[in-house]
């Protein structure tokens, strides 16, 4: 056992040493596969946490949602809905939303107004991102063009806390009475309906029912709404599919490079160390612990430098990917949540294949003959 | 000392750090957790249906709420021009009639 060990140590030694010989080439490799690895790991810590950010913050959404649809448009509910979907057996409350958006041509941003039962009229709330773009904090008036024109002042009753800005950012919460004016909203209608169902086992059936009763309706169930985060930052979803194949194509650069063939200088050292007594398994091990020096080392680096910068520093280098051309961003932390499958996988996908791919080349040259090795 | 111990002590002390800090995570997150249960208390209130993270576009601001063809409204030809439009594609599960 001991003598098995001493051996993998010393030629871990002499891989080391031979590594070092090449000190600028290996370290750049080392550097470059430390950052595609980076790259993927926080890519795939930063979604599976959103993901499980979403489920767990979205658990509270409405049961059902239920919109009019008008030649494929959203267009306003009508509140006559409401006695009729009350009374399919199962849905316990119905409660109409009143929501639209307001984009603020003095800051370029975009925000949400909803009507909220509890605030006085001339009063707001407003989410922390909205007091952050302004620079308007509580007793300060927020301007709010309305529809007929005429620029309306609302007193901030109090911003939302920064606590819950990954859902009230850009929110700002009006008198039921105060919206309806400012958009010049018909008496009688609501932008949507928002259901709540006693048993959660039928609300699809409950969507049915709407569906069949009202065919200018759409339902959204609440798993639907946290299906949608889940195909969002599902790996095929947009950007990251873009993000993640880049990184893949990297990985495939390396291994090629590495696969295709050795240096001269490499196949000399291998013809040396085969004509003083070394076996091919020898050359084979030594070419192994090569490989697996780089990639272990670049797999460690990678994925902490990758938990580092997703759980605390809230992912602040995709801000900009994130943000495109909005004006108002949500800071937010996200609760650290590694799945091990995802670890495992990007362990094998990054160090299997170039650590083999080390070999391969290795045990073609290892197999001719040593004087040939050294002439070639 | 030698270079395979010097080798093994790095790997090792990689090792431990990423250890520490995926354990650290389940147990030590106090301010990411109230921000979670913050939102998640303001989500019940206000009946909301989505989060804050694109806020360029109505339908990247709200996804689940949007319909199949809000990225494409000026005519159905039109190129998807919002960034974000690139993360936040469409929802998939719908119960729309054909």
């Amino acid at each position: 056992m001991n003598r098995s060990v001493e051996r993998h140590r010393n030629i871990l030694d002499f891989a080391l040493s031979s590594l070092l010989r090449r000190k600028g080439k290996n370290v750049s490799l080392w550097v470059m596969y430390t950052l595609v690895v980076f790259l993927i790991a926080a890519i795939v810590f930063y979604t599976h946490a959103l993901k499980r950010e979403a489920a767990m913050i979205l658990q509270g959404a409405p049961d059902i949602v239920v919109q009019k649809m008008v030649a494929g448009r959203h267009d306003l509910v009508p509140v006559g809905y409401v006695e009729k979907i009350a009374a399919i057996r199962g849905v316990t409350a119905v409660r109409p939303r009143l929501w639209g958006y307001y984009y603020d041509a003095v800051t370029g941003a975009n925000y949400t107004l909803m009507a909220s039962d509890d605030l006085p009229p001339g009063t707001a709330d407003i989410g922390n991102g909205v007091a952050r773009t302004t620079r308007i904090a509580e007793g300060d008036f927020i301007p709010i063009r309305a529809v007929p024109g005429a620029t309306t002042l609302f007193q901030v009753r109090k911003v939302l806390p920064y606590a819950s800005e990954l859902a009230s950012s850009d929110l700002i919460l009006l008198s039921e009475g105060d919206l309806r004016a400012l958009f010049d909203f018909p008496r009688g209608f609501a932008t949507d309906l928002a259901l709540t169902v006693g048993n959660p086992a039928e609300r699809a059936t409950i969507a049915a029912k709407i569906a069949a009763q009202f065919p200018d309706s759409r339902p959204i169930l609440n798993s639907e709404i946290l299906r949608t985060y889940d195909s969002i930052f599902d790996w095929r979803g947009g950007m990251m599919v873009v993000m993640l194949g880049v990184a893949v194509f990297s990985f495939v650069i390396f291994a090629w490079d590495k696969a295709t063939g050795l240096s001269a200088e490499e196949r000399k050292e291998i013809g040396i160390l085969k004509s003083v007594g070394w076996e091919t398994g020898d050359v084979l091990l030594l070419k192994f612990w090569e490989g697996a020096v780089v990639s272990l080392a670049a797999f460690l680096c990678g994925v902490i430098l990758a938990y580092v910068q997703v759980f605390f520093f809230s992912a602040s280098l995709f801000e900009p990917a994130l943000k495109g051309w909005a004006v108002l961003y949500p800071r937010f932390k996200l609760v650290p949540d590694v799945d091990p499958y995802q670890l495992a996988v990007l362990f094998f996908l990054t160090v299997v294949p170039y650590t083999v791919a080390t070999i391969i080349p290795s045990w073609r040259a290892a197999t001719v003959d040593p004087d040939a090795a050294m002439r070639s | 000392m030698r270079k395979s111990t010097a080798f093994l002590l790095f790997t090792l002390g990689n090792a431990i750090l990423l250890v520490l800090l995926l354990w650290s995570g389940r147990y030590a997150s106090g301010e990411a957790r109230a921000m979670r249960e913050a939102s998640r208390v303001l989500v019940q209130k206000l009946q909301l249906t989505d989060l804050c993270l694109f806020t360029e576009a109505r339908y990247t601001r709200h996804p689940s709420m949007a319909d199949l063809h809000s990225a494409f409204q000026d005519h159905p030809l039109a190129l998807e021009h919002f960034p974000s439009g690139s993360l936040a594609t469409p929802p998939r599960f719908r119960r729309e009639r054909p």
